[in-house]
């Protein structure tokens, strides 16, 4: 059974990108635009693992990590965080929160890919 | 029976019992059983004021002027029956500030100057050097004449006599022994002499009760009696003459002067100041002296008259002098007792004068000239030597003894020129010198130092030229011509008529010219500053009361482990421990040692110095071991300046920091702005990294995506190559627009100021988005332009702004249902722009947040929601370029009912453009 990825992302050119690798990777895949539907989809879609941008409006990618962490439903849920804004302390912040990873944008499609799968075995 | 050697053995009994007085009194006051603390001692001590001068001398001036002898004895008169007021300030004043001497006292009162002490000294020495020569001339003539006895014969004149022959030697031989004896046996920290004063009392009792005697033998002895005496001298016109004699109108000025002078004398002459002041032990008896010395004065005057008509009645004219008639007579009628008891009289009177004005004169000498010279060669290194106090005798022996040595010397040079009366008035106008400085230091606050020094100085050199060198002149040991016609023969100068001042006789002559002098320096020269501290504080010490005594003296402090073995190098170990012992037991203290270092102990020590030494000396000792600069009002005065300065300079200091306060305040201000900045410019910098990194991120995707899977289908690719093309313009935009909005920012953005049509440049950017407004079919509404509205301005940037707006409304209306409308009116003075479109519109929280850089609302709205392809940069540039020509750019929106944006500019927006 494929995993379920779920991307969270307001950027539409990067989530048309995402979807495609992931899907291209055997990945099924669920997208959201903003932090409330993400944290709907998660409930709803239970990903196995999200993939989640910091800046997005109304509810920023922290705020959803802590609140998908705080749900013990989703205690095996893997979440990667992604960011144009690769300061270490949003770094810190977002493996803090409870994020498995922290990827920084722009990536390698490669190392991306590697690093879900990496999650997920 | 009066052979010399009984004479000779009467004088020593006589010295004798005075020495066996004194030493008794010394003891008893040793053993706190003051023999002199009474009253009537006090005031009999006064009579020391009758020397030799008033027991012979007296007569011989009745015999030449009558009643002419009376005012030496009316000035004195005068000053204790009517201004013994002076006499008890001086006392309370000398007591509270351990006065020693005349000198001492002047020298305190102007600030304690050593100068001034020294200067007074000097005066004081040489003035009253004649006096003692009278006091040699009178014993050593009336030895020479008793000796003759039963024969009366005139003694030569004393320079006629081999100078080992001559008994006024051997007279002030004996009498500087015997003072010495008297006076310097031990050193007393408040230089009183209770043996002295009593075997004074004793002289003036003796001397009275001889002269009365003298006067009772002439009278009811001689004569029947003092009526039987003037009516027998009226017979003899020559003699008659003396009672009679119309005196001429200098006669009357004579007599002024003389009172004047007696007034001052009785004073001022060190003697009397030592007796009257120094000595005295309780203020209260001067309630006693004041009706007592004058009624001393009036019965050692009684027999003057009578004595000398009887003399002159008896002794053909010219044969004997009538200096000597007190002891000629009872000679020629060979009373050998009362001779001998008028020669021990006359003796007494002699001695009591030297005695009382020798150990003043030494101890003005020492502690005023003498020590402060010493101390002051400091090669010498007296102020390191442990025991001074033997020293301070010795040079007070020394003192008396060269005193009397110059008395002798003088009596050798001119004694012979004058009578008796004559010598001592010299005396008298010399210490007449210290009246200006002494009564004006009582009663004038103003006085200075200097205007004293000037005074003194110059009154002592106009009596010496008027006075003492005439009476060297006259006999014989300068050039007579000098009297006759003046110093280098110049008329003015002559010091007898000095300024061709005539018609008065020579002692009111030198008293016109030195008081004038004196007293004009005195005052004029006082008058050219302000006393300073020092001289103020003495001022108000002396004028204003007497219990200040030196409390803002010291400031410093010293221990009595400085303090005990300085006052013992000057008043002897013993004494200077009991003094200081019973400053401890006053203190409520059981020893010594418990004694505090403070400002009180060190007065205590100064006063107590101040009495050995002199209180200029002492000052100037005690400051050499107060461990602290002395504090003189001066000083004080100085530090309360110094203490304004302070103040004033603190205030200027909080003045100061309150600046600085303030300045902190706007650094602060400006370093948490700056922080603001530098948070501001890192969110900026956060904020463009994510902006660029954003498009990056799509091309980077698909650009790997693409080459890693060359087979992706034609339209996936078409797609994607498409989503690159328009992220890379993004891209370029946005790099575009941050460097745009830097130029602007730091203001090196260029201007091209024109007169803009503001409806063609409208027009011209809506044509330049024609074709995006047809893609997404939304309206673009023209029609509210208004025609020929032109501003000064720079029309590419007015484009730029219009491109803005539009571009920005089109992104948020709706597709095909979307409508933009612009307007643009104006007035004389701007011209107002507005785009308004029917999108979502903007909650009025993001009404100025949309003006933000790279910030396109909070997300509280929905504007956002399609994340626009906006940079967020488009609407603070157009800010920029509005305010940059003094215009506004605002929105106005309600949620739902589209937003409209509105900017106005000035009509000559381009002439006052500011920079950024």
């Amino acid at each position: 059974m494929a995993h379920r990825i779920l991307i969270v992302d307001d950027e539409p050119n990067i989530v048309i990108s995402l979807e495609y690798l992931l899907k291209k990777e055997g990945f099924e895949v669920k997208v959201a635009t903003d932090g409330d539907s993400a944290l709907l989809q998660a409930a709803e879609f239970r990903p196995d693992l999200v993939l989640l941008d910091v800046m997005m409006p109304k509810k920023s990618g922290f705020e959803v990590c802590e609140s998908l962490r705080a749900d013990a439903s989703l205690a095996d849920l893997k979440i990667i965080m992604l960011t144009a804004k690769g300061r270490d302390t949003e770094i810190t912040k977002g493996l803090a929160l409870g994020a498995n990873a922290y990827i920084t944008k722009p990536f390698s499609t490669k190392d991306l890919v590697a690093q879900i799968k990496l999650l997920l075995t | 029976m009066l052979q010399v050697w009984v004479i000779v053995l009467a004088s020593f009994l006589y010295l004798g019992v005075l020495f066996g007085i004194a030493w008794y009194a010394d003891h008893r006051a040793d053993h706190g059983r003051s023999l002199i603390a009474n009253p009537v001692v006090y005031a009999l001590s006064l009579g020391v004021y009758c020397t030799t001068w008033t027991f012979y001398g007296s007569v011989g001036r009745a015999a030449a002027n009558g009643i002419g002898f009376l005012p030496i004895y009316l000035g004195p008169t005068l000053l204790f029956a009517l201004a013994g007021f002076i006499l008890y300030r001086m006392i309370r004043v000398a007591k509270a500030n351990r006065i020693t001497s005349i000198a001492d006292f002047v020298a305190s009162r102007y600030g304690k100057s050593q100068l001034l002490g020294g200067l007074v000294t000097v005066i004081a020495v040489v003035g009253v050097i004649p006096y003692i020569a009278l006091q040699l001339k009178a014993v050593s003539n009336s030895f020479t004449i008793l000796s003759s006895y039963p024969e009366i014969v005139m003694p030569a004149s004393a320079g006629a006599v081999p100078l080992f022959q001559d008994s006024a030697l051997y007279v002030a031989m004996i009498l500087a022994a015997f003072t010495i004896l008297f006076g310097t046996r031990h050193l007393d920290a408040t230089e009183r002499h209770e043996g002295m004063v009593a075997a004074i009392a004793v002289e003036s009792i003796v001397k009275l009760v001889a002269f009365l005697a003298v006067g009772a033998f002439v009278v009811w002895g001689l004569h029947g009696g003092v009526a039987d005496v003037f009516a027998r001298a009226a017979e003899v016109p020559e003699v008659a003459r003396r009672l009679t004699r119309a005196d001429t109108s200098a006669a009357y000025g004579s007599w002024g002067t003389l009172i004047f002078l007696s007034l001052f004398a009785s004073l001022l002459l060190p003697r009397q100041f030592q007796i009257a002041v120094v000595e005295n032990v309780d203020v209260k008896h001067l309630n006693r002296a004041v009706w007592m010395f004058p009624l001393y004065l009036f019965l050692i005057n009684l027999f003057v008259l009578p004595v000398a008509l009887a003399g002159l009645l008896h002794f053909p004219a010219g044969t004997v002098d009538a200096d000597t008639f007190v002891l000629t007579l009872p000679m020629a009628h060979q009373q050998e007792g009362l001779a001998l008891f008028v020669f021990i009289g006359g003796l007494s009177a002699a001695t009591g004068m030297v005695i009382v004005e020798t150990i003043a004169l030494s101890t003005m000498v020492c502690n005023d000239l003498v020590m402060p010279l010493l101390l002051r060669m400091r090669w010498l290194g007296l102020a390191e030597k442990a025991d001074l106090s033997g020293l301070l005798l010795e040079i007070r022996r020394w003192a008396i003894a060269i005193i009397l040595g110059l008395g002798y010397l003088y009596f050798r040079v001119a004694g012979e020129a004058y009578a008796l009366v004559s010598i001592g008035l010299i005396s008298f106008a010399a210490v007449a010198q210290f009246a200006p400085v002494v009564i004006g230091g009582l009663f004038w606050k103003g006085g200075t130092r200097d205007g004293a020094l000037a005074g003194l100085a110059i009154g002592f050199v106009l009596w010496a030229y008027t006075l003492l060198l005439p009476s060297f002149a006259k006999s014989g040991w300068l050039p007579e011509g000098f009297i006759a016609h003046g110093l280098f023969g110049i008329e003015l100068l002559r010091p007898q008529h000095l300024f061709g001042l005539t018609g008065l006789d020579e002692i009111t002559h030198c008293l016109v010219w030195s008081l004038l002098a004196n007293l004009g320096a005195y005052i004029g020269v006082s008058l050219v500053r302000v006393p300073n501290a020092r001289e103020a504080r003495q001022a108000s010490l002396f004028i204003g009361g007497t219990d200040l005594s030196g409390h803002l003296a010291w400031s410093g402090s010293a221990g009595v482990a400085d303090l005990l073995p300085l006052a013992g190098r000057f008043l002897g170990r013993e004494r200077a421990e009991d003094a200081f012992m019973r400053h401890a037991r006053s203190r409520g203290l059981n020893s010594v040692e418990e004694l505090p270092g403070d400002a009180r102990l060190v007065n205590f020590a100064e006063n107590l110095l101040a009495g050995a030494i002199g209180s200029a000396s002492a000052r100037a000792m005690v400051s050499s071991v107060v461990s602290e600069e002395p504090l003189g009002l001066d000083e004080v005065m100085n530090i309360l300046d110094e203490a304004s300065q302070v103040r004033a300079y603190s205030r200027e200091l909080e003045q100061k920091s309150l600046e600085l306060t303030r300045a902190t305040a706007e650094l602060r201000q400006a370093n948490e702005r700056l922080r603001e900045l530098d948070r501001m410019k890192d969110d900026f910098i956060s904020t463009v990294t994510h902006e660029l990194r954003t498009p990056l991120t799509s091309i980077r995707a698909f650009s790997e995506m693409l080459h890693e899977d060359p087979k992706t289908d034609l339209e996936q690719r078409s797609k994607f190559l498409g989503i690159i093309v328009s992220e890379t313009v993004r891209l370029s935009r946005l790099i575009n627009q941050i460097l745009d909005l830097a130029k602007l920012e730091s203001g090196r953005a260029e201007w091209t100021v024109n007169a803009v049509d503001v409806d063609e440049v409208i027009h011209e950017a809506a044509d330049s988005l024609t074709a995006l407004f047809a893609e997404k079919r939304v309206t673009l509404d023209l029609s509210g332009l208004d025609k020929g509205l032109t501003v000064m301005a720079d029309r590419d940037r007015l484009m730029q702004v219009m491109v803005n707006l539009l571009s920005n409304a089109l992104k948020f209306v709706p597709p095909d249902s979307g409508m933009v409308r612009v307007g643009a009116d104006g007035s004389a003075q701007e011209v107002r722009v507005s785009v308004t479109d029917n999108g979502p519109g903007i909650h009025a929280a993001d009404h100025e947040v949309i003006f933000d850089k790279f910030r396109q609302g909070s997300g509280g709205t929905d504007v956002l929601t399609d994340k626009p392809q906006g940079t967020g940069l488009g609407l603070p540039i157009s800010r920029q370029i509005i305010e940059y020509f003094n215009g506004r750019l605002w929105v106005e929106s309600v949620p739902g009912a589209g937003a409209c944006f509105l900017f106005t500019l000035p009509r000559q927006a381009g002439d006052n453009g500011k920079k950024f």
